[in-house]
């Protein structure tokens, strides 16, 4: 028992205080796009990397696969560097928005990388079989890159991601441009590599998935982290438990009464819409409605969600970026 | 293993590509023309037909070499498709080595094509072949190695435009670097320290160029072509140690 919980704990990301800095422009003006993240991904999770557009989750992801250097700090994979060959063996990558070689055919495609993994023959092509079927293109298997459509292409991309089998798999938006049934089947495909016990990083800023997949998130604005954790925990510090009522035949003094308590009052008409954001507040609401005898229509809780947690941090992000040095 | 997966790639990626076809085409239509204008010529038929034919392999061959090479890195880092390549075990110096013997493997076989071409057309019109016609066409393979290394350190850290006009720039300066030496000699201080510097920074092009001799049936020393080509093999590794030190500095962004 005590080995597995030790496997669970095991981490197979760990960033420390990463930090990138780009030069920009003529004059060489330093740009940090990435600033001080450090987080770690642990084995057999599912964990949502999530940020606006430019926040710095694509640059994070490409300083974990090598493909730029960090200007300080550290980055392990399965508590190698990053950019190590062992550790890259063991790791599946799909870029964003990826182009691929559009001349190869699909099957071609995977040959290719899996060449690339070092594998070979009889055991390759049975891999991409699977794979092919795995991601639902086996019809498209030898026609070109350059006929698919982007839905496809997407496939094919976390096709060659998977060649090598690997123990984490990172994805950098791979929802992105994809149709509702398309996410969805990403998300279940997702879910599926977490049954067979992969480790799944991904980068979104599509919350709802998020909140559906992943066991933890991290939140990046302007390249800091302004959370991290588990999804049910990082909503559970956020109370806005708030309750939406809506009452029709609602007496004017009875609305009087029901005011004070209430964060926001509508009037549509004969109707009443009344938010109220506390437990105790709607008791106290509720038995003004029955004792002035008016109808309650409608009570919605206000489940509160990542979404909100997101964009009251992204209002409450000010710090500088671009800084001329 | 992987250098050679990622050559073949690049390859087949080049096989695929519609530029090869067009130059070369263009490459035997201009081998063919010796013909025509062969009737038009008052005799020295032969050096004609062999200057045209070595002429349009050289010349093509280069254009493949520059208009492929310089889109061998670059585009691969411009359509983001070198993400998936660097993200798996492969070294970055692979991935460059690949490139670069992918696209030699494409020229040898595009020089075997051209050379078939001009040695039909020397049959037919019963040209005697000499030796000294195939060490000068393994020369100009030569040469095609060292453009290919030019555009693919360029393509390194440059866009493909600019690699381009580079590459281009080198080409014609290293047909012209004897002239430099001389104008070089000419001079006084500081003016002939850098001309004669440049006159050994850039590769010394025609060295590689032997029309002259199967023109005129010149043997060439087995010593001088030993010296032409280790110059070519080591003008070449230079060329991609540098290029692959610069790839191994950069981001992709």
């Amino acid at each position: 028992m005590e080995h597995i919980s030790n496997l669970a704990c095991e981490q197979v990301i760990q960033t420390d205080q990463l930090r990138k800095v780009f030069k920009v422009g003529f004059w060489g003006r330093r740009v940090t796009a990435v600033d001080g993240v450090s987080l770690e991904v642990q084995r057999g999770e599912v964990f949502g990397f999530l940020g606006p557009n430019g926040a710095g989750k694509t640059t994070t992801i490409k300083m974990l696969m090598g493909l730029i250097y960090p200007s300080g700090g550290t980055a392990t994979l399965f508590g190698h560097p990053v950019g190590d060959p062992s550790a890259k063996a063991k790791v599946g990558f799909l870029p964003e928005s990826p182009y691929f070689y559009d001349y190869l055919t699909g099957r071609e495609f995977l040959r290719f990388y899996g060449h690339l993994f070092g594998l070979l023959g009889t055991a390759l092509d049975k891999r991409i079989d699977e794979l092919l079927e795995l991601v639902g293109i086996t019809h498209a298997r030898d026609l070109q890159l350059r006929k698919f459509s982007k839905g496809m292409l997407q496939r094919v991309g976390i096709a060659q991601a998977l060649i090598n089998d690997p123990e984490l798999v990172i994805l950098d938006e791979p929802m992105s441009g994809l149709d509702p049934i398309g996410r969805k089947e990403v998300r279940d495909l997702i879910l599926r590599l977490k049954e067979s016990g992969k480790t799944v990083m991904f980068s979104s800023h599509i919350l709802h998935d998020a909140e559906l997949l992943c066991d933890r998130v991290a939140m990046i604005m302007k390249g800091k982290l302004v959370a991290c954790g588990p999804v049910s925990e990082l909503i559970a510090g956020d109370t806005t438990h708030e309750v939406e009522m809506v009452i029709d035949r609602l007496l004017p003094e009875a609305l009087e009464r029901i005011r004070p308590l209430a964060s926001k009052v509508v009037l549509q008409g004969e109707r009443v819409m009344v938010v109220l954001s506390s437990q105790q507040a709607v008791d106290l609401a509720l038995d003004v409605i029955r004792s002035a005898k008016a109808k309650l229509v409608a009570l919605t809780p206000h489940k509160a969600s990542l979404e909100d947690l997101f964009i009251r941090k992204a209002t409450g992000v000010h710090q500088p970026v671009e800084a001329r040095v | 293993m992987k250098v050679f997966s990622i050559a073949l790639n690049t390859f087949r990626e080049n096989l695929r590509d519609k530029l090869l076809y067009n130059l070369l085409i263009f490459a035997l239509l201009m081998i063919g023309s010796s013909l025509i204008l062969m009737r038009l010529t008052l005799g020295e038929f032969h050096r004609l037909i062999l200057d045209i034919g070595l002429g349009s392999i050289n010349f093509f061959g280069v254009l493949i070499a520059i208009f492929v090479g310089i889109g061998l890195v670059s585009k691969e880092i411009e359509r983001k498709t070198i993400y998936t390549i660097v993200s798996k075990p492969v070294a970055r110096f692979q991935f460059l080595l690949g490139k670069y013997l992918g696209l030699c493997l494409t020229l040898f076989i595009n020089t075997v094509i051209m050379t078939s071409g001009l040695l039909a057309v020397l049959y037919f019109q019963d040209v005697p072949i000499h030796t000294v016609l195939f060490k000068a066409l393994g020369m100009i393979m030569l040469e095609f190695m060292v453009i290919t290394a030019v555009a693919l350190l360029f393509s390194t850290f440059s866009s493909a435009t600019l690699s381009a006009i580079f590459t281009l720039a080198i080409y014609v300066i290293g047909h012209l670097t004897p002239d430099l030496k001389t104008f070089g000699q000419k001079m006084e201080g500081a003016g002939r320290t850098v001309l004669e510097g440049i006159y050994y920074i850039l590769p010394n092009l025609d060295r590689f160029n032997l029309k002259g001799h199967v023109t005129h049936q010149l043997e060439v020393p087995a010593g001088d072509l030993l010296m032409i080509t280790a110059y070519g093999m080591a003008y070449t590794a230079f060329l991609l140690m540098l290029a692959s030190i610069i790839f191994q500095q950069r981001d992709f962004r």
